[in-house]
């Protein structure tokens, strides 16, 4: 398995576990009335799972498992693929902070962050799309 | 990788591309408010993402990689997958559209090619759940 097709999937699985333990605080927070704020990372909670883990999980595979680019260069161009790969991971840390701090400090740098998180995510995505469609073909 | 993998995964990939772009959008709005009717986004991304990205990409790996049959066809019967790809995207389309523009009739019909494009699958698939040997 290629270097980045590891990391990007054991990312994946931090992702996994840090959803998990958010979507127990958010399960939690009723229970024993805890502060609030938890409920803000319901959207956060979604997408690391369904961005941090799922998504990125499939990255990963796809880039190892998927037919080759080339000879030379079986996985494409490698530059592209770590670019995703810190796009999409800084995008989604910049989210779980944005997020609650757009609730809890309103006119705070919460706001800007999002928007740069949107536009690290849109990047990674389309980066990916790109390193990825040529593979995409009959063998 | 099949032809109709290769049609399956571009398509899930376009939906990926459309899917995020409108997720930016309205992530970006929420940061910074600036227009308020990107909202109306919201079913539309769900759709495209969970639908249109996730499932397909689903059915054109497992489409592609699930045990073939060692006679002819040996992906099985494959028209079935094609009429799959066909309702899904349509599907996916009529149900975006219908949500966007408020047309619940859409979302309803989407949803009926969703379900078809559902079965059609399953029913391909099932024989191909097969220990390798076994034709
Ligand atoms: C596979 C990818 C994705 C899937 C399946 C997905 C799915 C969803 C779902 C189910 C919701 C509804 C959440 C709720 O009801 O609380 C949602 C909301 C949202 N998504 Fe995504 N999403 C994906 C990727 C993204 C990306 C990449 C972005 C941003 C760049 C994004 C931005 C948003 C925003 C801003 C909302 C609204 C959150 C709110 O209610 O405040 N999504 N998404």
């Amino acid at each position: 398995m290629p270097v980045l097709a590891r990391y990007t999937i054991k990312t994946a699985l931090v992702h996994l576990a840090l959803a998990l333990v958010i979507g127990l605080a958010l399960a939690a927070q009723s229970v024993f009335q805890l502060p609030a704020f938890i409920a803000t990372l319901r959207p956060v909670f979604l997408h690391l799972l369904i961005v941090g883990w799922l998504t990125q999980l499939i990255f990963g595979v796809a880039t190892w498992m998927f037919p080759k680019y080339s000879k030379e260069q079986p996985r494409g161009n490698p530059q592209l693929g770590w670019t995703v790969y810190l796009l999409l991971n800084l995008g989604l840390i910049l989210r779980a902070i944005g997020e609650p701090l757009i609730v809890l400090q309103p006119g705070s740098i919460g706001g800007p962050s999002l928007v740069i998180s949107a536009l690290l995510q849109v990047t990674a995505g389309w980066l990916f799309i790109i390193t990825i469609w040529p593979r995409v073909k009959e063998r | 990788m099949p032809r109709l993998s290769v049609w399956m995964i571009r398509a899930a990939l376009t939906h990926l591309g459309i899917g995020f772009l409108f997720g930016g959008l309205m992530l970006a709005n929420k940061g910074v408010p600036f227009e308020p009717s990107l909202w109306r986004l919201l079913p539309v991304h769900i759709d495209l993402l969970l639908i249109g990205w996730l499932l397909q990409l689903a059915m054109g790996v497992a489409f592609w990689i699930a045990p073939r049959f060692s006679d002819r066809p040996r992906y099985g019967r494959a028209w079935l997958v094609w009429a799959a790809f066909i309702l899904l995207n349509s599907g996916v389309l009529l149900n975006a559209w219908g949500d966007w523009s408020g047309t619940p009739v859409a979302t309803f019909i989407g949803w009926c090619c969703i379900l078809s494009a559902g079965l059609c699958f399953v029913i391909h698939l099932v024989p191909r759940i097969k220990p390798l040997a076994i034709t």
